[in-house]
């Protein structure tokens, strides 16, 4: 039909080695989300400090982080630290660069959850006896996390696609790289890919049922 | 740091690239846009059941990675199909259908907060349900729908920076063969961060400023 044969077989012998691939890139994802959602709540904090280097300071990377292409962080992290003679493997760039960004834009969402939660939720902890870190830990926290819950899985779902971007700093052990390296030694281009997004889809889907899970076992009253 | 290699004609080289980062993204969030609004419109009067296989196609242009989006529908047009196509066509191509695809989710998202009962006044007005959808639904829908859609152009063209794996020269790419040339990658990538900011950075406010104002009312 298209004057092009499919050939499969030559994929599928391979699969094992972009399954080793897909856990490489799970394991950036899930390495960056965890230290960006560290990143972010500093980062919220610092903006509701007060002090103005330090809310100067968290405003800038929150900005920069999400008003620039994500590659352009990750050529940052790679070529741009490279200039001041701190050279990073593939591997860290891309971390660096993603954790980057995840930590900006979750920041922006702790931020917009923290607005969500009215000041008066604090002040009835407070009547009741709590100590400030009590009222915050238990009433506050835990509201902040429900709003918070949604635009957090999404975040895990970009970090995931975004680690195919590694490939343009020389990572070759992600499912992007692995790949693309299988792609220069068969020229099976169409097949390989079509695999890999096939991997990527399910990833994805495996993230949001779980998310779903984890939000309904958490926040039912 | 000051003293550049830096000179005119790279500027211009550099300007080419921007221009075409913009040309890209004004022509996918164009016809995005379009698509989006009549995917949406189709999931939301068809029902979730006879969406599906439409939610479903969509879902997949948002869970695969750009990148293998681009390489996939360019290796399938040229090498399965064997159509010759520029790397700008398959890049706006591929842009487009990711556009429309998170489009269609901010419409049917619009349309679903116009209250019901807004609607069926019209319809008892006598309004037909063409003139529901344009006087009565799209005004409310899009109070709705505008902010989420400047960050959606916004990420559209901060994502365009990917088709340079269909050997177009968008802003990045040209600054990346600046670098290989020069040897000056913070200069250069400042420069090429600063054009994207200083377009992303406005209109990201001015969403978030409209999303502030129409929300009470």
């Amino acid at each position: 039909m298209f004057g092009y044969t499919f050939q499969w077989k030559q994929v599928f012998a391979r699969l094992p080695q972009m399954l080793d691939g897909a856990l490489v890139t799970m394991q950036i994802a899930v390495l960056s989300m965890v230290i960006g959602i560290v990143l972010a709540v500093l980062l919220t904090l610092f903006r509701q400090s007060g002090s103005r280097l330090l809310s100067g300071i968290a405003t800038a990377w929150v900005e920069i982080a999400r008003n620039t292409p994500a590659l352009f962080q990750i050529y940052m992290a790679h070529f741009g630290l490279g200039s001041f003679g701190i050279h990073l493997s593939p591997y860290v760039s891309l971390l660096v660069g993603i954790t980057f960004n995840n930590a900006g834009y979750l920041a922006e969402n702790f931020r917009g959850a923290l607005k969500a939660i009215p000041e008066t939720q604090t002040r009835a902890g407070r009547s009741l006896g709590m100590s400030p870190l009590q009222a915050f830990r238990h009433i506050v926290v835990p509201q902040m996390l429900r709003i918070a819950f949604l635009p957090m899985t999404n975040q895990m779902v970009w970090a995931v696609l975004m680690t195919s971007l590694g490939v343009t700093v020389g990572m070759n052990t992600d499912l992007f790289g692995v790949t693309q390296d299988l792609n220069a030694l068969t020229f099976r281009t169409f097949e390989l890919f079509a695999v890999a997004a096939v991997i990527f889809y399910l990833i994805v889907k495996v993230i949001q049922t779980a998310a779903r899970l984890i939000a309904w076992r958490l926040f039912r009253y | 740091m000051f003293d550049t290699a830096l000179t005119a004609a790279d500027l211009l080289f550099l300007a080419k690239g921007a221009g075409v980062t913009i040309l890209v993204t004004l022509i996918s969030v164009a016809l995005g846009t379009l698509l989006g609004i009549v995917f949406g419109v189709i999931r939301y009067q068809v029902g979730p059941w006879w969406a599906a296989p439409l939610t479903f196609v969509l879902d997949v242009f948002r869970s695969v990675p750009l990148l293998i989006q681009l390489v996939l529908a360019n290796a399938f047009l040229g090498v399965v199909l064997k159509l010759r196509m520029s790397g700008f066509t398959v890049a706006c191509g591929v842009l487009t259908m990711y556009t429309a695809a998170y489009c269609a989710e901010i419409v049917r998202g619009g349309i679903e907060a116009v209250p019901m009962n807004t609607r069926r006044a019209a319809r008892s007005l006598g309004m037909t349900w063409r003139q529901d959808m344009t006087s009565i639904v799209m005004p409310l829908a899009t109070r709705v729908a505008l902010p989420s859609w400047i960050g959606l152009a916004l990420g559209v063209m901060k994502d365009s920076a990917l088709v340079y794996v269909v050997q177009v020269t968008e802003l990045l790419k040209s600054t990346q063969i600046l670098i290989t040339r020069l040897q000056e990658p913070l200069f250069l990538l400042m420069i090429c961060g600063a054009f994207y900011f200083l377009i992303s950075f406005p209109l990201a406010r001015l969403g978030g400023y409209l999303e502030r104002r129409w929300t009470n009312d």
